[in-house]
């Protein structure tokens, strides 16, 4: 007689009749929609923080870029390099070239004051020296507004992320660099990575302007192909000349992020994993006052036959179809609020600002989905317990 | 105690049942050493003062709960052999249940309410709505199908309540207190329609009732005191 299409539909009668009576319990259910809501609008907002960061992060390596850092460095910003030595590393086996030589940019990298827009205090704003390889040596790297800088001139290009993040960076305006102030000639985009939060020169000005000689901090090169980099990272390696450390571009920037990425998304969780614990007890309280206002229906449908099974499950499916319906809520929340949400932030490994947008990823949606459901089961399970185990005589006569 | 009925021909056959409830430290003796048979096709009135021990006993008859010590045997299966999982099909198949608070799901109408037992049977949507008609026309409620209990009368209630427990052609009938939330007139309604089932349809009926117009319908009445059954009311 009971058999699993009968236990089936004794779920779905009893799940029925739990979702009819919502109506005359709205507040303590809206109460804990609004609350699972708010748990995964706070996880999903605050991971697409660390998803919107990474990716910035990472749409700046292209497959066949490398970046050659002195060995032992961690970022740039400990890194050096002599003229000869950034020669050796351009014509390494395994780089590219065109008809004007190798792609490879010797670079420079320092930090400029600027004021934030939004709050109007200095931040750190990297501003790096390039040669002319730069421009083909990175991906999507084009002049959205005004004009290259001329090679050789105090001029600067902006990267639009820096330029909607930090005044006194439009097209036409000066910049202080040390002691003189250089005019931006146009504003670059790059894909919506790193190299948007930065101000470009030539690599030569920088030099003489910060009293650096001829040295550089890194050498970024485009490879023949992705497949070229154990060659060119090997012949570097095994030359005596050399001291460094070689990395794909990719590589390079996920590590770069890593420290921010790690701290955001453990803020995040925990955070959402406090919010959550709240939001189990707002379910457990819904669960448990449905269970209490449906006291007299459960044991009149268990003394018709229905098994305590099915009343277990269909409580536990009514408690996790409200936590869903939270949980859709909370996640188009945090869509409609953060995606695309422009910001900037420190990178502890460069100690500059980078511009990036929050990104809501449907692998974020997914996971706040799936938090509200655990917050859901783990809310119904108690009460379902308890109704299943409601003595049915007694239970009958409630009032 | 004085059963005429021979065992073998007993519907329902109570064997020195006891039931003892816990409250705390205290144990609370409900039914003791209690016997009673119930041949099929009786209306059977169980009449005895409040905490008497009525609904207990007709809840252990319907398999809602279990006894302490003793056997409750209805139809040849003996209920203490049964799972939780298999005595709620048993119910499901062997009993209907009227309630003194008519115990009707709100969110449903009246044809909702009768046809739930009918649920957790195998039978078509079809075959169930001819079932539940069937019901709600001997109850005399078939013009009030679609309608909701909180627009209906008490006594319309319990009809629907009534539909619900036969809907199955259930083995035995079980009433608690049927009329206990009822006037005269609505409550005499109850009676008649009751003892038509018996009548009638051949329904063995099992009704707890303080009420003596009430017992006064059953073929036969049992009164319960103290935890023992006796044949005469109880002075």
């Amino acid at each position: 007689m009971a058999g699993p299409i009968n236990w089936f539909s004794q779920i779905v009668s009893i799940t029925k009749f739990g979702l009819l009576s919502i109506p005359q319990r709205r507040g303590a259910v809206v109460a804990t929609v609004i609350g699972i809501a708010g748990v995964v609008t706070v996880l999903v907002g605050v991971l697409s923080i660390a998803a919107g960061f990474r990716q910035a992060m990472t749409v700046s390596g292209s497959p066949d870029g490398a970046i050659v850092l002195r060995s032992g460095a961690d970022s740039e910003m400990v890194s050096g390099f002599g003229r000869d030595e950034t020669r050796v590393i351009a014509d390494a086996p395994g780089v590219a070239r065109t008809a004007q030589g190798p792609l490879a940019s010797a670079e420079l990298f320092v930090i400029i004051n600027l004021p934030k827009r939004s709050t109007g205090t200095d931040a750190n704003v990297p501003l790096r020296g390039v040669e002319p390889a730069a421009l083909l040596v990175r991906d999507n790297l084009k002049i959205i507004q005004g004009r290259m800088f001329d090679w050789g001139k105090d001029e600067v290009i902006v990267g639009r992320g820096a330029a909607r993040e930090f005044a006194g960076l439009e097209v036409g305006s000066k910049i202080k660099v040390g002691r003189y102030e250089w005019p931006v000639a146009g504003i670059f985009s790059a894909g919506g990575g790193v190299a948007e939060s930065e101000i470009w020169t030539d690599a030569k000005v920088l030099q003489d302007a910060y009293n650096r000689g001829d040295s550089f901090q890194s050498v970024s090169v485009r490879l023949n192909s992705p497949g070229a980099f154990q060659q060119f990272k090997d012949s570097l390696t095994s030359n005596p000349q050399l001291n460094v450390k070689v990395v794909r571009q990719s590589e390079y920037y996920i590590e770069q992020s890593e420290t921010i990425t790690r701290l955001i998304t453990t803020l995040g969780f925990l955070i959402a994993f406090l919010m959550a614990i709240g939001a189990v007890f707002g379910a457990l309280n819904t669960m448990y006052s449905a269970v209490a206002a449906r006291t007299r229906e459960i044991a009149t449908l268990r003394a018709l036959g229905f098994g305590s099974s099915a009343v277990v499950v269909s409580l536990m499916l009514e408690s996790l179809l409200l936590a869903l319906v939270g949980g859709v809520i909370g996640g188009g929340q945090a869509y409609f609020a953060f995606n695309n949400f422009h910001t900037s932030t420190m990178n502890w490994q460069s100690f500059s600002q980078i511009a990036f947008a929050f990104k809501v990823t449907p692998e974020l949606l997914v996971r706040g989905i799936v938090w509200s459901a655990l917050i859901g089961l783990i809310g119904g399970l108690f009460p379902a317990i308890r109704a299943a185990r409601l003595p049915i005589a007694a239970a009958l006569r409630e009032l | 105690m004085n059963e005429n009925q021979s065992n073998n021909g007993a519907l329902v056959r109570v064997e020195n049942v006891e039931k003892i409830f816990h409250r705390g430290s205290e144990d609370i003796h409900v039914l003791a050493d209690l016997h009673l048979q119930v041949p099929a096709g009786e209306f059977l009135a169980l009449m005895g003062p409040s905490g008497s021990g009525k609904s207990t006993l007709l809840n252990l008859i319907g398999g809602l709960d279990r006894p302490t010590r003793g056997l409750v045997t209805v139809a040849g299966e003996r209920l203490d052999q049964l799972s939780d999982h298999r005595l709620a099909a048993w119910r499901a198949r062997h009993v209907g249940f009227v309630f003194q608070l008519y115990n009707l799901m709100p969110v449903l109408t009246a044809e909702r309410n009768v046809e739930l037992p009918l649920l957790l049977t195998h039978l078509s949507k079809a075959e169930r709505m001819k079932h539940v008609d069937a019901a709600l026309a001997v109850v005399g409620l078939s013009h009030r199908a679609k309608h909701y209990p909180r627009t209906l009368s008490g006594g319309e209630q319990q009809r629907v309540g009534i539909a619900r427990g036969i809907v199955t052609d259930p083995t035995l009938l079980l009433c608690d207190e049927p009329t206990g939330d009822l006037d005269r007139k609505a409550g005499n309604e109850i009676l008649d329609l009751l003892q038509a089932l018996n009548r009638e349809h051949g329904k063995t009926i099992i009704m707890v009732t303080h009420d003596p117009h009430a017992s006064a319908r059953a073929t036969r009445t049992v009164y319960l005191d103290k935890g023992q059954l006796s044949n005469e009311p109880v002075k």
